[in-house]
C-alpha cells in the first residue's frame, strides 16, 4: 500500500533530498493532509519556494510549482494572484528565505492582505549553506558565522507579520504535528494573507552544532518541552519566556483582501 | 504623445494586461499611464515595493498567461538583473523597459548597453531593441512583446532617456495592421506533454498556471519534464538550447535601416537617439559630395551581423559615435572585420552629438 499523500508527489517519485529526520518532509506531509482533507483541486493550487531547504518542498509537488529566486516568492505571488485570482496560492519557505532576504515583499505582502498562504518553515539556521547565523537564531548560539556566539537577539516573525496586517497569524512546531494540519487547513481555507511559522528540528546542523543535540528525537522533544501555550506565554515573565516557543493562533480576522479592493476599483472604472 | 506613453500603448496594443514598477525617474510616466490605463482594457497595475519585486511579479503573471511588462531606469534595472536571469533559465516571456540615465543623475545615456546584454547570471543571449524616436518606442515595445512570445525569453527595450521624456508625433496603426504574436500553447494532453521539450525552432510550447498540466519551472538545471536534474550533457543542451534559439534566428529578429550604404566609403553606425544627428550629418555628407552612408540600428542584441557586413562592404573607415566611454564600438569592431577602420567617437556628457560634431568627425576621417 502506498502512502495516501504519494499521489500529490511529482512522478510519484521520492525520495527528496532532504537529510534524514528533517522537518521539511513533515512540513510537506501536513500540506498534503491538509490539501487531502479539504479536497483541494491541485490544478487549481500554486506552491511557490525561494531558495533554502524548505524552498524546495514545491519541486517534489504536484501541483503547479514555481522554485524561484531567494526571498521572491511573494512577488512572484502577487503577479499571479492579480492575474488569476481563483488560483489558491501557498508559499512554502525558510526563516532566512522569508524574514531576511525576503523580509521587505512579507512586510508589503502581508500589509496589501494578499490572498495567499504562507508556511514559513523556522529551523534557526542557514542550513542549506552549511549552517551559517539567521536571523531566527537564539541569542549566544554557535554557528558558522558566529564562532564566539551569536550577539544578536532573534526575529519574532509572527509578531511582525500581525503588526503589518496578516489576517491569519499562528505558531506551531513539528512536534504537533496535528494541530499544524489543523493549522493549514484553516490557512487555506481563509480570505487574505495567512501565515503560519512552523518552528522545526534541524538535526544535521542547527540541533548538533548549535544546539548540541545531535539526535533527532531529542530535536524533537526539544521543540515540545520548549513550547508554551499562548495563555501559558501570559503568565510568564520576559526572563521565563528566554528561549522558549510560544504556539498557537494570534489572529484570525476577515478584512478586504487586495483583490477585492481592485474588484471594488474596476466596478467604479466600468461604470456598475 | 509623450515617449513613455508611447511606451505604454505599444505595449497595450500587443496585449500587455499587467504591470508592476517602482518609482524612478525618468520612467515614472510608464507607471502613471499604466495605473490609468490598465484597469480600463482589463489589465492589473500595481506599484510595487521595489524593483525586485516588480520584476518577479511580472514573472508570475506572465507564467498565468498574461502577457507583463515592468520600466524602470539604469540603477533600478541594475536589481532586476536578479529576475531577468530567472525568466531567461525558466522561459518566461516578459519585456522590460530602461530608460538609461546616468549615475545618481538624470541625463541621458546609452551606458547601459552591455549590462542589457550581459547582465544576468549564467549562460543566455539576450534581445535588446534600441528605438530613436517616440514612434519607435510605440512600435519597438509592440515588438518587445511579440518578441517575448516568440522566443519564451525577457525582450528589453533599451531607451536613452531623451525620447521617454520627449513628446512627438505619433501614428498608432488600427488592430488590423498589427500582428500580434502569442506563445504557442501546448497541443498534446497531460502526461504526454513535456514542458520544456523543445520544437523545431528549440522553443518549447508553453502552459500556463491553473491548467491541467502542472508544470514545475525552475532556474535549476531541468530535464524536458521540467524537473530539476544534472547531467553534464543536459545541462550543456539545455543552455545551448536557450541560447541558440535566439542565435540562431539572428537575421531575423535584425531591424535596422541604411541609407546610402552601397558605394560608402565611410559609414556611421549608430543606435538610439545617437543616430538621429547621425543621419542629418550624413545626409549632409552627401550634399557636399562624400561617399558616406549610415546604418542605424534599431536592436542593438543579438549582433545583427549580416547588417554591420553587408552595409560596411564598400567602407574603408567605420564611426561609431555613442553616448558612453565607447562600448558597442568593440563590438562593431569584432563584426566588420578587417577590411574597414572601425573609429570609436565617444561622448559622455549628458547630451547627444550634434550633426555638426559628427559632420566633422566624418570630415576629419574621410
Amino acid at each position: 500500500m502506498e502512502h495516501p499523500n504519494l499521489k500529490y508527489v511529482r512522478g510519484r517519485k521520492l525520495p527528496h533530498m532532504f537529510c534524514p529526520s528533517c522537518a521539511c518532509g513533515q512540513i510537506m506531509d501536513a500540506l498534503l493532509f491538509a490539501v487531502d482533507e479539504l479536497k483541494l483541486d491541485i490544478n487549481k493550487m500554486v506552491a511557490i519556494g525561494g531558495v533554502g531547504c524548505s524552498s524546495r518542498i514545491p519541486a517534489y509537488l504536484d501541483m503547479h510549482a514555481v522554485h524561484g529566486i531567494h526571498g521572491r516568492t511573494l512577488a512572484y505571488a502577487t503577479g499571479i494572484k492579480l492575474s488569476k485570482p481563483e488560483l489558491k496560492v501557498v508559499v512554502l519557505t525558510g526563516d532566512g528565505d522569508c524574514a531576511s532576504i525576503g523580509g521587505n515583499h512579507l512586510i508589503h505582502a502581508a500589509r496589501r492582505n494578499l490572498d495567499v498562504t504562507v508556511i514559513m518553515d523556522n529551523n534557526g539556521v542557514y542550513a542549506m549553506t552549511g549552517g551559517q547565523v539567521a536571523p531566527t537564531t537564539l541569542s549566544g548560539l554557535y554557528t558558522t558565522t558566529t564562532p564566539r556566539g551569536n550577539m544578536e537577539k532573534p526575529f519574532d516573525i509572527c509578531k511582525l507579520v500581525e503588526t503589518v496586517g496578516g489576517t491569519y497569524v499562528a505558531r506551531w512546531t513539528t512536534a504537533q504535528p496535528a494541530a499544524l494540519i489543523r493549522a493549514i487547513k484553516q490557512a487555506l481555507l481563509h480570505r487574505g494573507f495567512s501565515f503560519i511559522e512552523v518552528v522545526s528540528q534541524c538535526p544535521t546542523i542547527y540541533g548538533r552544532y548549535s544546539l548540541g543535540i545531535a539526535d533527532p528525537v531529542k530535536n524533537i522533544e526539544y521543540l515540545q518541552q520548549n513550547s508554551v501555550t499562548r495563555a501559558q506565554a501570559e503568565r510568564m515573565s520576559p526572563a521565563e519566556l528566554t528561549g522558549k516557543i510560544v504556539v498557537g493562533k494570534f489572529v484570525e480576522k476577515q478584512l478586504p483582501t487586495l483583490e477585492d479592493c481592485y474588484q471594488e476599483m474596476e466596478k467604479k472604472v466600468a461604470g456598475v | 504623445m509623450l515617449g513613455n506613453h508611447a511606451i505604454v500603448e505599444g505595449a497595450i496594443a500587443a496585449g500587455c494586461r499587467f504591470f508592476a514598477g517602482y518609482p524612478i525617474t525618468p520612467a515614472n510616466e510608464v507607471s502613471e499611464r499604466m495605473a490609468q490605463r490598465m484597469p480600463e482594457v482589463g489589465g492589473r497595475f500595481i506599484q510595487m515595493e521595489d524593483e525586485l519585486a516588480s520584476i518577479y511579479s511580472i514573472c508570475g503573471a506572465s507564467l498565468t498567461g498574461t502577457k507583463a511588462m515592468t520600466a524602470t531606469a539604469s540603477s533600478g534595472y541594475n536589481y532586476m538583473q536578479e529576475g531577468i536571469e530567472y525568466a531567461v533559465a525558466a522561459e518566461i516571456p516578459i519585456v522590460i523597459v530602461d530608460a538609461m540615465r546616468q549615475r545618481g543623475e538624470i541625463y541621458p545615456t546609452q551606458s547601459d548597453v552591455m549590462q542589457a546584454r550581459y547582465g544576468a547570471a549564467g549562460d543566455h543571449e539576450m534581445i535588446v531593441l534600441t528605438p530613436s524616436s517616440v514612434q519607435e518606442l510605440f512600435d519597438l515595445t509592440f515588438e518587445a512583446f511579440n518578441l517575448a512570445e516568440r522566443f519564451r525569453n525577457p525582450v528589453i527595450v533599451l531607451c536613452d532617456m531623451t525620447i521617454n521624456l520627449m513628446h512627438e508625433r505619433v501614428r498608432i496603426p488600427s488592430p488590423e495592421e498589427l500582428k500580434v504574436v502569442n506563445r504557442k500553447k501546448p497541443t498534446l494532453p497531460p502526461g504526454q506533454f513535456m514542458p520544456f521539450r523543445p520544437e523545431e525552432d528549440l522553443v518549447p510550447r508553453m502552459s500556463e498556471l491553473g491548467d491541467e498540466y502542472r508544470v514545475l519551472y525552475t532556474l535549476n538545471p531541468h530535464d524536458e519534464s521540467g524537473r530539476i536534474s544534472y547531467t553534464p550533457e543536459m545541462y550543456e543542451n539545455f543552455y545551448n538550447r536557450i541560447t541558440q534559439k535566439i542565435a540562431d534566428k539572428t537575421d531575423e529578429i535584425a531591424m535596422y535601416e541604411t541609407e546610402f550604404t552601397e558605394d560608402a566609403e565611410l559609414v556611421v553606425v549608430a543606435y538610439g537617439t545617437e543616430a538621429r544627428g547621425c543621419v542629418e550629418a550624413v545626409r549632409m555628407a552627401r550634399k557636399s559630395g562624400l561617399k558616406v552612408g549610415m546604418l542605424k540600428l534599431k536592436n542593438i542584441w543579438p549582433v545583427p551581423v549580416k547588417a554591420l557586413k553587408d552595409s560596411t562592404s564598400s567602407a574603408k573607415t567605420v564611426l561609431v559615435p555613442e553616448m558612453n566611454t565607447g562600448r558597442y564600438f568593440h563590438v562593431v569592431r569584432e563584426f566588420v572585420g578587417c577590411g574597414a577602420e572601425v573609429i570609436c567617437v565617444p561622448k559622455n556628457t549628458g547630451r547627444i552629438h550634434s550633426p555638426d560634431e559628427i559632420l566633422s568627425a566624418i570630415r576629419r576621417f574621410s
